[in-house]
């Protein structure tokens, strides 16, 4: 590798063992990529230093320490002992946790857990991290600029920073955001270049697409059709806010493992197909049309048969504001039936609290909570056979992490379920 | 025995019992870090572990927590005793280099094609080199 005097000091030790030990790590993980460099970063979303009470005790057992200094240079860093972690170098933002630091006991979690993520908080603000708790961190005030070198975990937010803002970032893990907390480099490797970001694969789109339901079918047939390639998508497709690009985005890389997708006349390196495609032609073109449609809407239902509803959950990924106002608005004043929880982060409650959106949601019997979403904290509401969702990523993980079968549909079907006990929704 | 040669990616040597799919595998929400079961309902594994197996696969898939799930079944004794794949991704480099196990991709020949379930199979991370022999 092409290393410059900075990264060659750092790996010297001349910024202390810890970036020391991170540079290392990065060099491994280049390496392995076949990357020839770093670039700089100052926009970092991981998940430094975060432990589950298993990984605590792991490595209290083992190591004797279970602190956040601890895991970090244990885990994430991957440091064979443990070091002083300095600050941030770069601007860095916490992603998703465990837990609602409110209503932890109705996700199931202990007391010891709470209070752990909250030793554990403390420790990030310590070291200069924003504590967001979110999987979408463009929602929650972490927008970069059209170009900007980023390093960022979380799929969902991944393809949003590349396809809807233009930044660039690879799909990053713990272990090398972490790394790029105290160093500020990424390997310039994959959607750092130029030439990575072309579109290899077109999709044609010949049947409306509209809700937010819609978007995530589409996103869901797309992932399973071009599985990590780059599609651009053409046809009649329009009026994408950042809603529909949320669920397109966190649908795609669920089913398969898109990190970036253009569309046409749309998306900042898309003014045209042939700059999507960086001028050559499709190596496949596919077509998306009333057939996929109904295909992907049954293959997202495949794990629903009792039409009993018991829990209903919104806001993955995390809730937006306008998806706040739209809850609000479809409960109308009225009392739920089964369980329903929400997910969003703490900077879009705080303007839901405030506008009164939560207040209408909780009246109805709901529960607004943040950081998690029942997938990452494998949490549905006590005795929960059949969930209710609005969210393809959702429906894609929520019955393999917990057991439970689930329904896909749009939100109005969600509330209607939530409303009655009974799943009502159809493909229309 | 069928050799194949490709790049190291991760140093050391290791061997067993191939396990095989020509499906991507996702790290969290695909697989059971504490058990190294994939759990994904529609995978052509589900319910198979790939504990002390040498996993070859196209590639990874998924959440960006691939690496963090490979990374605590290293912790949990669960993990593969080395990867074979095909498609290089961040989520698999990363993952491969804090699993700590032999990995080799980028091969003369597809694995996919050559290796089956069960076949006995010896992975030099070092030289990049894969060692083959058929169960039959």
């Amino acid at each position: 590798m092409l290393l410059a005097d900075d990264e060659k000091a750092m790996l010297d030790g001349a910024g202390g063992a810890a970036k020391q030990k991170a540079m290392e790590l990065l060099v491994r993980y280049a390496e392995a990529l076949g990357a020839e460099r770093f670039v700089d970063t100052s926009n970092i979303a991981g998940v430094p230093g975060s432990s589950t009470l298993f990984l605590k005790k792991y490595f209290e057992e083992h190591s004797g320490d279970g602190s956040f200094e601890a895991v970090f240079s244990l885990y994430d860093l991957d440091a064979g002992q443990i070091l002083p972690v300095p600050g941030a170098a770069a601007n860095c933002c916490h992603l998703q946790g465990g837990m609602d630091l409110e209503h932890w006991a109705e996700l199931g979690m202990s007391r010891e857990a709470m209070e752990h993520q909250r030793e554990d908080e403390a420790a990030l603000g310590r070291h200069g991290v924003r504590i967001m708790k979110t999987c979408t961190p463009y929602l929650a005030g972490n927008l970069p600029v059209k170009g900007e070198h980023c390093a960022w975990m979380e799929s969902s937010a991944v393809v949003y920073c590349n396809s809807v803002i233009g930044a660039r970032t690879n799909t990053e893990g713990r272990e090398s955001t972490s790394a790029a907390m105290l160093t500020g480099k990424i390997p310039d490797w994959g959607f750092h270049r130029e030439e990575y970001r072309h579109a290899t694969h077109r999709v044609i789109v010949d049947t409306p697409v509209a809700s937010v339901m819609d978007w995530g079918m589409l996103g869901y047939f797309i992932g399973g059709a071009v599985e990590e390639e780059i599609p651009v998508i053409t046809g009649a497709i329009a009026g994408a806010d950042p809603l529909c690009h949320k669920h397109l985005g966190a649908a795609v890389a669920s089913s398969g493992g898109v990190e970036m997708y253009h569309i046409e006349g749309v998306t900042p390196e898309a003014a045209t197909l042939e700059q999507a495609l960086g001028g050559r032609k499709p190596l496949v073109t596919i077509q998306y049309g009333s057939e996929e449609r109904r295909r992907v809407y049954e293959t997202l239902n495949a794990n629903g048969h009792d039409p009993n509803v018991d829990y209903v959950m919104l806001g993955c990924p995390h809730a937006s504001i306008e998806q706040f106002r739209e809850v609000a608005r479809l409960l109308d004043g009225r009392k739920i039936k089964t369980h329903l929880w929400m997910f969003t982060s703490r900077a879009v409650k705080s303007v839901a609290d405030i506008s009164g959106f939560t207040k209408q949601i909780e009246d109805a019997g709901a529960v607004v909570m943040t950081d998690t979403c029942s997938s990452i904290a494998r949490a549905v509401p006590k005795g929960t056979k059949v969930a209710a969702l609005d969210s393809a990523k959702q429906v894609h993980y929520l019955p393999a992490m917990t057991g439970v079968q689930a329904w896909f549909g749009t939100t109005e079907d969600c509330i209607h379920a939530a409303l009655t006990g009974r799943w009502a929704g159809e493909l229309r | 025995m069928i050799v194949l040669r490709g790049r190291g990616i991760v140093g050391g040597c290791a061997e067993g019992e191939a396990l095989v799919t020509r499906e991507t595998i996702s790290g969290w929400g695909g697989i059971d870090p504490m058990t190294g079961t994939v759990i994904e309902t529609r995978h052509e594994l589900h319910g198979q572990s790939f504990k002390d197996k040498v996993l070859v696969f196209p590639g990874a898939k998924g959440s960006s927590g691939w690496s963090n799930a490979f990374h605590m079944t290293r912790l949990t004794k669960s993990a593969p005793l080395a990867m074979v794949f095909n498609k290089m991704t961040t989520k698999i480099a990363l993952g491969a280099v804090v699993t700590r196990v032999p990995a080799v991709t980028q091969l003369d020949r597809d694995p996919l094609s050559v290796i089956e379930t069960g076949d006995w199979v010896k992975v030099d991370g070092d030289r990049g080199v894969v060692e083959v022999t058929k169960r039959r």
